[in-house]
């Protein structure tokens, strides 16, 4: 099993660690089979793969709310901070500064948009006027939405929902939180502006993020560091950088190649060399 | 003013308070469907349990004597003592959130995920149950419930009224009660809901489980609280209907003449049930004293129904349900 831990600066401390997990969705479904990634502090790990590679499902294995979804975990751990969470239900995880983003948004529809980002704050009881400063401070990264602040979520747009949900999950004081397809339904500039947050988020408030992403190209620009799932297995990983510049990952999710287009067969025999690492 | 139009009157303001105690009714199903989506077929047996029990504690009757009886042999079914109405409450009020525990507890988290229809069977089962949980209790004969409202024709309504139209107004003491009752109750629970964090989350809740847990939101104790108020409506309701007509079994019929209600206003909206209550109340009295003669009486038993149908065929979400939001 590789560790990402020693291909990046062992000087950083590691929050999360998944340790070959294994999920079961009703008892039969197999969905992970041995997905272990890790999580530096202060970085930004980006999880890729095609539809159904078990991306959401592991930050949801990560998140523990798969519960609800009649999925377990039934092999292997996950640790934050050293200690192992997957017993924890999302209320304890959340007050230990891990918070899920969901993927496709999730706004709580009937809600305005400011008590949407109260909504966020239920975990925590630090006094009203600690609320209205963190209020300030998502309305400072998401100018639209105090623009907004008084209308009801269902009725914003795809870009303003992914903004609230995001904005939500900064209200619970976060630590790590995790990012289910920012991109999926945005146009490329949305896109580009709801990373460039991230960033800043990461680099100005501290915020460690793992990233769920289809969208390959722009994921690897912004993550430091990457893992490839594929059918519920990591396949790849490494710097961001060093993924980029792979000639496999240009090729089957960047859709670059210097021999001009694949036929079909070659991607299946892809599959078939692929390297396991878990 | 011509002497149809007086009578006309006094019928409208009877219906009016008959349809606020429909609306207290409903007022259940609205809270426990907004908040879970769960249409709960047990709100009216709730509401009997509710008066059943608060009955039991206030005569100082023994919980499950008869079961006891049996096992034991002995001959216990009171303690010799009488609770007074307002402590009774109370101590209704907590085996009410007992309840809401154990429904939650038992059932309701081991369904979490599971289609509509699933929890719709699960509450009509607890339903049964409940009724049973009562009967077995508290015993089937058919008690008086009295907490010290005051009851009987308000004399003050009629002799003001016979001053002026020479004709005194027949108005229930017990129904300006429930008004006054359900007005405070309504303008509570919509502060609670607006207002508070807890409200907030209850709302949460309602539109998106999934990420309401992501953010942090306890479902459960959220689903315990909702079933608690609910329970809390049932028990107001049942003191109401309790009072009105005694404590018996075919209390928890009167969910049934909480459904036209809620087609009306609406299945998501407070508001909604209290309006539609009120409409199907003077609705009702109003057709009876108008067109009950023409078509023999007895029209109250299935005006309501056919007022809801034809709201159905017209406005499937209510007067006040919640618009889908669909963004183009």
């Amino acid at each position: 099993m590789l560790d990402a831990a020693n291909t990046t600066d062992v000087q950083v401390e590691t929050l999360l660690e998944v340790n070959n997990i294994e999920v079961i969705y009703n008892h039969v479904i197999l969905v992970l089979k041995g997905v272990s990634l890790s999580v530096p502090k202060g970085g930004i790990t980006a999880l890729l793969g095609g539809n159904g590679a078990g991306k959401t499902t592991t930050l949801k294995a990560i998140s523990n709310l798969l519960h609800s979804e009649r999925g377990e975990v039934t092999k292997g751990s996950v640790k934050y901070r050293g200690e192992t969470i997957h017993e924890l239900d999302p209320a304890a995880l959340v007050k230990k500064g891990v918070i899920q983003v969901m993927e496709g948004r999730h706004c709580f529809e009937h809600l305005t948009v400011e008590e949407n980002l109260l909504t966020g704050y239920y975990t925590r009881s630090s006094g009203k006027a600690d609320m209205m400063r963190d209020l300030e401070m998502v309305y400072n990264y998401f100018p639209r939405l105090k623009e907004r602040r008084k209308s009801q979520a269902g009725y914003t747009s795809g870009g303003e929902q992914q903004m609230v949900a995001i904005g939500r999950a900064l209200m619970s004081k976060p630590e790590t939180i995790l990012l289910d397809e920012p991109s999926m339904g945005l146009a490329p500039q949305l896109v580009e502006e709801i990373f460039e947050i991230v960033r800043d988020l990461n680099e100005k408030e501290g915020v460690s993020f793992l990233l769920a992403e289809q969208n390959t190209n722009v994921a690897l620009r912004f993550a430091h560091y990457g893992y490839i799932l594929e059918s519920g297995r990591v396949v790849m990983d490494g710097p961001a950088a060093d993924l980029r510049e792979n000639p496999d990952v240009k090729e089957f999710y960047l859709g670059m190649s210097d021999e001009g287009r694949k036929s079909f067969r070659d991607v299946r025999s892809y599959r078939r060399r692929k390297r396991w690492l878990s | 003013m011509s002497d149809q139009l007086i009578y006309a009157t006094e019928v409208i303001l009877n219906g009016l308070m008959a349809g606020v105690l429909y609306a207290l009714v409903a007022l259940g199903f609205v809270l426990i469907y907004k908040a879970s989506g769960i249409f709960n077929y047990a709100q009216g047996v709730m509401a009997l349990f509710a008066a059943m029990t608060l009955v039991g504690i206030m005569n100082g009757q023994v919980p499950f004597a008869h079961l006891i009886n049996a096992i034991f042999g002995a001959h216990i079914t009171h303690f010799g003592w009488n609770v007074p109405a307002l402590l009774a409450i109370l101590m209704t009020m907590a085996v009410m959130v007992l309840m809401a525990w154990c429904v939650q507890h038992f059932v309701m988290r081991h369904l979490v995920g599971q289609e509509p229809i699933i929890l719709f069977m699960a509450t009509i089962g607890l339903a049964y149950f409940l009724e049973g949980v009562a009967d077995l209790m508290w015993g089937s004969e058919i008690k008086t419930l009295d907490v010290g409202l005051p009851q009987g024709l308000n004399v003050w309504i009629d002799d003001t009224t016979y001053g002026i139209f020479g004709y005194g107004f027949f108005i229930d003491n017990l129904d300006i009660v429930a008004t006054v009752i359900a007005a405070i109750l309504v303008a509570a629970l919509v502060a609670f809901s607006q207002y508070t964090k807890q409200g907030r989350a209850m709302r949460a809740v309602a539109d998106d489980h999934q990420a309401a847990l992501s953010v942090g939101i306890s479902l459960s104790f959220i689903w315990v609280l909702v079933w608690s108020v609910a329970g809390f409506v049932a028990l107001v309701a049942g003191i109401m209907w309790g009072t009105k007509s005694g404590v018996q079994f075919s209390l928890s019929l009167i969910a049934l003449k909480a459904l036209p209600v809620l087609m009306l206003g609406g299945f998501t909206s407070i508001p909604g049930a209290i309006v539609g209550g009120l409409i199907i109340g003077v609705g009702e009295k109003l057709f009876e004293f108008a067109i009950g003669p023409l078509v023999g009486g007895a029209t109250e038993n299935w005006f309501a129904y056919v007022l809801a149908l034809i709201f159905l065929v017209f406005r499937p979400q209510g007067l006040f349900g919640e618009k889908i939001i669909e963004r183009v």
